[in-house]
């Protein structure tokens, strides 16, 4: 497959593809690889969980994936397009229909409710403010968390602002989900919430790519990746499967 | 586990014949711990002996069933109230494995590690669809089903956080071998004054082994 391929996809085509990617923050003297010839696929109804120890990578990669921050070799496809080429607002268009995010910090805006935060991605994509509001509801039922619909970041529990993270992640027709250590400070069993709410949508059709330092977390993915110093080291795909997958199209 | 509380436990519900307790065991567990009938029989008798079950006769087929004597009765009340013990430590292949890893010259330790860490969570992504599977079945169980698959959830469930606190361990043994191979190492005659990490109980006497032998492990 090459990859300037512009054939309509298929469902078992990636919806997010790495194609040895390598990032460095700094120069010179100072130079950190975060990230060392990555290549990675995940296709539509595919959860993949990416472990490895602190500092192995694994942001960086999310960043990478959700074009947040930019290869400095490589490159990243999301839907067959290569973001490294599209311009700011193009860029920024696509991460707001196409990509959800779920930080490692909550990043809820503090002046905005809970579903003010989970529409405000559909009302800067110039939907009604009537019908953002309505499908950030139906968002908020989702993950469990509808009658906090009104409440402000400040006045929840890190579970429910972590849940109504993951609604905004999840709202519209987002078909790729970054999730970051999503359920950090959740106890097992809100955890487990978010878990299969993340499940559920990848059964769905979406995408997802999980960082977790979690075994028990890791394990609802179709596939776990395993990160050490920017390099993936291992994966619990089948020895075919991850071969294919990890083979950069170059 | 021990197989005599267990059938003491269910005959507390309702008196039974050997190999009903037996599939009433395995149905309640998952199948996890699967019985095998001559191992049912030896402990009824067993049990019978020692005056906690007796037999109520057999059926038109010949089985006899058990019921609980009073002192059967006074034994399941007090396992229920005891704590479970864990005097004798299992011997681990994995833990077997892994202090000699790090004792025996040339052996990778981090690939010993990996190999392991991406075998158990191959394990748990098992033992989780199974138990999304049992979720779903649950929820849409009726009472009496429900309860049954509430207690084979509750076995996966136990098994998946052992699966965790492995890989756990694992992260730990290989960022302490990390620690290992970045620790200056002090001139075998250290003045007494700096032998506070060496007698640090923590460490225990390993430690001090393993800063010579983890040397030649690959970063
Ligand atoms: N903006 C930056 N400038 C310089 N170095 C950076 C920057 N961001 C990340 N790094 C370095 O890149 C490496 C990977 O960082 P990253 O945040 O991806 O790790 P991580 O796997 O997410 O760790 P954690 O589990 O602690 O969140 C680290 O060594 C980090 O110090
Ligand atoms: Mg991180």
């Amino acid at each position: 497959m090459s990859s300037s391929d512009t054939t309509p996809r298929t469902d078992h085509e990636a919806i997010l593809r790495l194609d040895n990617v390598t990032r460095v923050h700094g120069t010179d003297g100072t130079a950190v690889r975060a990230l060392a010839g990555v290549s990675l696929a995940v296709r539509a109804g595919e959860l993949v969980a990416v472990m490895g120890p602190s500092g192995s990578g694994k942001s960086t990669l999310l960043n990478l994936a959700g074009g947040l921050d930019a290869a400095t070799s490589g490159q990243v496809l999301i839907e067959g397009q290569s973001i490294g080429t599209l311009k700011g607002d193009a860029l920024a268009r696509l991460r707001r229909r196409r990509v959800g995010f779920v930080f490692q910090d909550f990043n809820l805006i503090p002046s905005l409710t809970a579903v003010e935060n989970v529409a405000l991605p559909l009302e800067l994509d110039g939907q009604r403010v009537s019908r953002a509001r309505r499908r950030a509801v139906d968002a908020l039922t989702m993950v469990g968390v509808q009658e906090l619909a009104d409440r402000y970041p400040d006045k929840m529990s890190g579970g429910q602002q972590q849940r109504v993270a993951i609604a905004r992640a999840l709202v519209g027709d987002r078909r790729l989900v970054l999730a970051d250590e999503p359920t950090g400070a959740l106890d097992s069993h809100t955890g487990e919430g978010v878990l299969r709410v993340l499940r559920e949508r990848c059964d769905a059709g979406a995408a997802g790519l999980l960082v977790t330092h979690e075994a028990r977390h890791a394990a609802w993915a179709d596939r776990v990746v395993f990160l050490r110093d920017g390099v993936v080291v291992d994966s619990t795909g089948s020895a075919e499967t991850a071969e294919a997958l990890l083979e950069p199209t170059a | 586990m021990s197989v005599k509380q267990g059938l003491l436990a269910l005959l507390a519900t309702e008196p039974m014949y050997g190999a009903q307790l037996r599939s009433e065991f395995e149905a309640r567990t998952g199948g996890t711990w699967p019985l095998n009938v001559g191992q049912v029989y030896t402990t009824l008798a067993r049990l019978e002996r020692d005056g906690l079950v007796e037999a109520i006769g057999e059926d038109a087929e010949g089985r006899i069933s058990y019921r609980l004597t009073r002192a059967g009765q006074a034994e399941v009340a007090r396992w229920w109230v005891s704590p479970v013990t864990r005097e004798t430590t299992p011997r681990d292949e994995l833990v077997i494995k892994l202090a000699l890893a790090v004792t025996v010259e040339g052996v990778d330790v981090h690939r010993v590690v990996q190999t392991q860490r991406t075998a158990t969570l191959r394990h748990l992504q098992d033992l989780t669809r199974l138990k999304q599977r049992a979720t779903t079945h649950h929820e849409a169980a009726e009472d009496g089903d429900g309860q049954v698959d509430l207690a084979w959830l509750l076995v996966l469930e136990n098994l998946i956080y052992a699966g965790e606190a492995e890989v756990r361990w694992l992260d730990h043994v290989e960022a302490r071998l990390v620690r290992e191979a970045n620790r200056p190492r002090r001139p075998a005659s250290a003045t007494p004054g700096t032998t506070a990490t060496t007698t640090d109980p923590a460490m225990g006497a390993i430690a001090g082994d393993q800063s010579t032998t983890t040397k030649g492990a690959p970063r």
